[in-house]
């Protein structure tokens, strides 16, 4: 049997959780050194994959299956793979995994029981992206949601309570709908399988209203964790009241989950459906990016504006979606990825401003580039990432979503492009509140960024500039598997 | 099988009975729980080990009165799991005194052979007395607190409503003698596959005895009972009645209405997904506004038979693997949380939710053990709660019961904001000013050890089950009916 890389991958984390569990909680040292070592090994073993991974090739790699519950009228497997969709969202899982790990080190209170949920929650992560069996998927899909309950609830701000209960309830709700959709698919499907890739093939025999009627299950379940507006009211408190390595996860691998699920099972699996709903798409789409924005310019708070930068660049994932052509398809994959590593970014250096002031309203900042010109040097870099300037990466993906969206909806791409300028907007006017402007005396005390914040900065602004200036880095992994999947829905080969 | 000959195929029954007047006995020169405890659970033990023998049996015993088939062996394997479990609970909680403890553990053996000869009878008779003898003994044990007034108002409440219910059913029994002349439920079934049968009126008694069933299980409209009876009960005995009579409720329910009675199921399926989409809502709604822990799982015991009942109204072979192995998940599940109820409550000497705050503090283990058991319940995957919810869902949408299964999906939604509300207190909250900074000095040590020894096993099987219910779903789709 060859090394079983996708499950060590899975496991490690929750392996070091485990060793947590066993240690006493005075010895925090420990602690830390071992959840930085299981997320570190995690992300080694993540570059093994990427660099062992051949991308010519669009069936599915690494594979893993055994039966898992075979008993009675149930047939799961424990199968596991990755393929060009899934390796970009894998490799970003344990980059931030072990990046925001390390980002936590600024967390004092009851450090055993944080990085034991923290573990567990990339666990949950990087399975559902390498889940091949919907049993399987659905399983971690939900093991995340209960470490990100308590990492809310217990470390977050103010009112993190109730952040952490409406998170919990409204993905839950979503998800138990996604349940009964497989459920169907299992039933409807002969012989009986949960396997996606079988479902692939046979799920196009259904009719039509079926598909649909399943493709709205799990439509809840991925739009409420996408977020798509309007069930992107969570998407903020939870946001705000998380500690910064969480943000990091929610914003930088939790929203990729449902636009994951998309391309691995609504597409492929729906695809009647799919092309039924995507003018849809691309309205809500549409909402999204130019809906965020603007509620993102109306913000005082920095997180929360960049919460909903969140909601608005995630609209580019809807809009390439509901484009149906390989150009779109390329576009939304990427902007997820890229999302991640940018808005991943964004919330450490949000989080690094408020460690030091206490404070995110942006109105009380001013001048702080004088202060701090390193941390002004990285927060603008990212900040133009996110807005979307050319040669680096969120360039790159929005533009190929827009392409896309405009080859099959002129007017609503038209509108679209809209968005990025108030994007533009609300970023600069960021900067000019927090970096220009006369200097506020109030923060005379406040110290550049440090070494640490910098070394889980750097790798991320490395990515940005080099998938900026050379996409194909990403497209490689990506494109042979798009066009397969474009190919098999039916899509333009544009 | 004439009496004589089945005696030997009864064994494991006549062992029960004879350790539980053992028990009594004892009780009278040694009162320490301690001592009986261990006794019981050696009891149950000798019952176990006779089981193989007894199963080999090939025809019904006592004249037709009793069968022992695979189905009733999972039953009263549930009976052990149950009855070895609220043994060990109740030898670590406070407030009985050690006085009693021949006579109650007595009673819990009484009330174990009961729902035994419950789980294997196949005679509409047998069944009644059986069940009337599980009641009588539930009632004495939820009012086993003499001086509490609270736990003598639940026994009267259980009981006033037990009568009823039971009275409303065994009037049925007697529409039924009167339709088919006998009460063998397997000569009724020949009857009924021969056709030839009032359907109206056979479904109208068979309704009168869901009413009695129904009390048992704790379905609405017959759950008033619940809330009373489970709050002023002695905590163990909670855990006992949530679990032990309701697995039986349902065992009776599966084999009187899915096999014998089959024939007439289009006439009752549909009211019964009625009853059981309003029995789950409305557990759930009451549940959320639940101030006392015992009172809160009380209406989620009743939610959670709601959703058993959707694999009975789905009535297929999935639908009865579903509902035996979710009864299976229940009884761990309940066990544990009210077995960590008793002991939170020996240290707090409160049952309100409240008082929980910060428990995760001053007891981590505890609280976790909790949390683990309640987000079981609510369903969260991987535990055994999650899979059997998943097997009843499964087996509604097999046979396109999609509003059954939307119904029951959104209540488990619903349900999740209670049971996380606890775990927000215990978690989430800082202890409050006036609670004991630590639970320590609780009713003796090596009580709270059989307690957590309750609490490691149910929390192992829910694990188990959990990750690889294959195991117990090969063992469920062989005791089939």
């Amino acid at each position: 049997m060859p090394f079983p890389l996708l499950t060590s991958i899975i496991f490690l984390p929750l392996l070091g959780g485990l060793l947590i569990l066993f240690t006493p909680k005075e010895r925090t040292g420990t602690i830390k050194a071992i959840a930085t070592a299981a997320t570190g090994l995690a992300l080694l073993l993540a570059v093994a994959l990427v660099l062992k991974f051949d991308c010519g090739n669009t069936a599915m790699q690494f594979s893993e299956k055994m039966p898992w519950i075979n008993a009675g009228q149930m047939n799961v497997n424990y199968h596991l793979g990755v393929d060009g969709i899934s390796i970009g969202l894998v490799f970003l899982s344990a980059l931030l995994g072990f990046f925001a790990c390390i980002g936590s080190y600024g967390i004092k209170e009851r450090q055993k029981e944080y990085y034991f949920l923290y573990l567990l929650l990339n666990t949950g992560l990087l399975g559902t992206f390498l889940a091949l069996d919907l049993f399987l998927f659905y399983v971690f899909w939900e093991i995340v949601l209960v470490p990100m309950y308590f990492l809310i609830g217990i470390w977050g701000g103010p009112r993190k309570e109730y952040a952490a209960i409406k998170f919990f309830i409204y993905t839950l709700a979503g998800s138990v709908f996604m349940l009964l959709s497989i459920l169907a698919l299992y039933f409807t499907s002969n012989p009986h399988t949960f396997s996606m890739l079988e479902l692939a093939n046979s799920g196009s025999t259904l009719a039509r209203g079926f598909q649909i009627a399943l493709f709205v299950g799990f439509y809840l379940a991925f739009a409420i964790k996408v977020p798509v507006f309007p069930f992107h009211t969570w998407l903020p408190d939870a946001h705000v009241e998380a500690p910064t390595p969480i943000s990091v996860l929610l914003a930088g691998v939790l929203l990729k989950m449902g636009g994951y699920g998309f391309f691995r099972i609504s597409f492929p699996i729906l695809k009647d459906a799919a092309i039924y709903f995507a003018l849809p798409f691309a309205i809500l789409g549409l909402i999204n990016i130019v809906y965020g924005a603007f509620v993102a310019m109306a913000q005082t708070d920095f997180k929360k504006m960049v919460a909903y930068s969140s909601v608005s660049h995630m609209g580019f994932v809807m809009l390439g979606l509901a484009s149906m052509t390989v150009t779109g398809f390329n576009g939304a994959l990427m902007q997820m990825f890229n999302h991640g590593v940018i808005t991943g970014g964004m919330f450490l250096l949000v989080g690094v401003l408020y460690d030091r002031a206490h404070t995110r309203d942006l109105d009380k900042f001013g001048g702080l580039g004088v202060k701090m010109p390193v941390y002004a040097g990285i927060l603008t870099v990212f900040t133009l990432a996110s807005l979307g300037l050319p040669g680096l990466s969120g360039f790159v993906s929005e533009f190929m979503s827009l392409m896309g969206g405009f080859a099959a909806f002129r007017l609503i791409t038209i509108i679209s492009v809209l968005g990025m300028v108030i994007t533009a907007g609300y970023f600069l006017y960021m900067i000019q509140r927090v970096l220009l402007g006369p200097f506020n005396q109030k923060w005379s005390n406040i110290t550049d960024i440090s070494r640490r914040e910098v070394f889980t900065l750097a790798p991320l602004m490395t990515l940005m500039i080099a998938i900026g200036v050379y996409p194909l880095l990403i497209l490689n992994f990506q494109s042979p598997a798009i066009i397969n999947l474009i190919q098999h829905i039916g899509g333009k080969l544009f | 099988m004439s009496v004589l000959l089945s005696v030997k195929y009864f064994l494991p029954e006549i062992a029960l009975t004879g350790f539980a007047v053992a028990v009594l006995l004892l009780g009278l020169f040694i009162k320490k729980r301690m001592v009986l405890g261990p006794f019981c659970l050696l009891g149950i033990l000798c019952a176990v080990l006779l089981m193989p023998q007894s199963y080999k049996a090939t025809s019904p015993l006592f004249s037709g009165m009793l069968i022992n088939d695979s189905f009733s062996e999972f039953f009263k394997e549930i009976v052990f799991l149950v009855a070895g479990l609220v043994i060990l609970v109740s030898m670590g909680y406070r407030v009985f005194s050690d006085e009693d403890a021949g006579e109650y553990y007595f009673l819990l053996l009484a009330v174990s052979v009961a729902m035994m000869i419950a789980a294997s009878s196949n005679n509409l008779m047998m069944i009644y007395i059986a069940l009337e003898a599980v009641s009588l003994i539930s009632y004495i044990l939820v009012g086993f607190l003499k001086r509490d007034r609270h736990s003598s108002e639940a026994g009267l409440k259980y009981f006033l409503f037990g009568a009823l219910a039971t009275g409303v059913m065994l009037y049925g029994i007697s529409f039924i003698y009167g339709l088919f002349g006998t009460t063998d439920l397997a000569v009724i079934s020949q009857l009924l596959a021969a056709g030839n049968v009032n359907i109206f009126a056979s479904t109208i008694s068979l309704l009168l005895i869901l009413a009695g069933l129904s009390f048992k299980c704790a379905l609405v409209p017959f759950h008033m009972w619940v809330p009373d009876a489970y709050q002023g009960a002695p905590t163990p005995i909670t855990a006992f009645i949530s679990a032990g009579p309701k697995a039986i409720g349902f065992a009776i329910l599966i084999r009187v209405f899915l096999k014998n009675f089959f024939p007439l199921f289009p006439a009752w399926s549909e009211l019964v997904s009625v009853i059981a989409i309003i029995t789950m809502t409305a557990g759930n709604i009451l549940a959320i506004n639940q101030e006392d822990i015992k009172r809160m799982l009380a209406y989620s015991s009743i939610a959670q038979a709601g959703y058993i009942l959707i694999g009975f109204v789905v009535g297929t072979a999935l639908g009865i693997q579903g509902m035996m192995f979710y009864i299976l998940a229940y009884v761990l599940m309940n066990i544990g949380a009210f077995g960590c109820v008793v002991l939170i409550s020996n240290g707090l000497k409160s049952d309100r939710i409240e008082e929980y705050s910060g428990l995760s503090k001053r007891e981590p283990v505890l609280a976790f053990l909790l949390a683990v058991f309640l987000l079981s319940l609510a369903g969260i995957p991987p535990l055994a709660g999650f899979f059997g919810k998943f097997l009843v869902f499964a087996a509604a949408i097999q046979s396109r019961y999609y509003i059954l299964a939307i119904a029951a999906v959104a209540n488990s939604v619903l349900a999740v904001y209670y049971y996380v509300k606890v775990i927000k207190f215990m978690y989430l909250d800082e202890p409050r000013a006036g609670t004991p900074v630590s639970a320590r000095p609780v009713f003796g040590a090596t009580g709270s050890m059989a307690v957590k020894l309750a609490l490691i096993i149910a929390l192992a099987g829910i694990l188990v089950a959990g990750l690889f219910p294959g195991l117990f779903i090969g063992w469920i789709s062989a005791s089939l009916l």
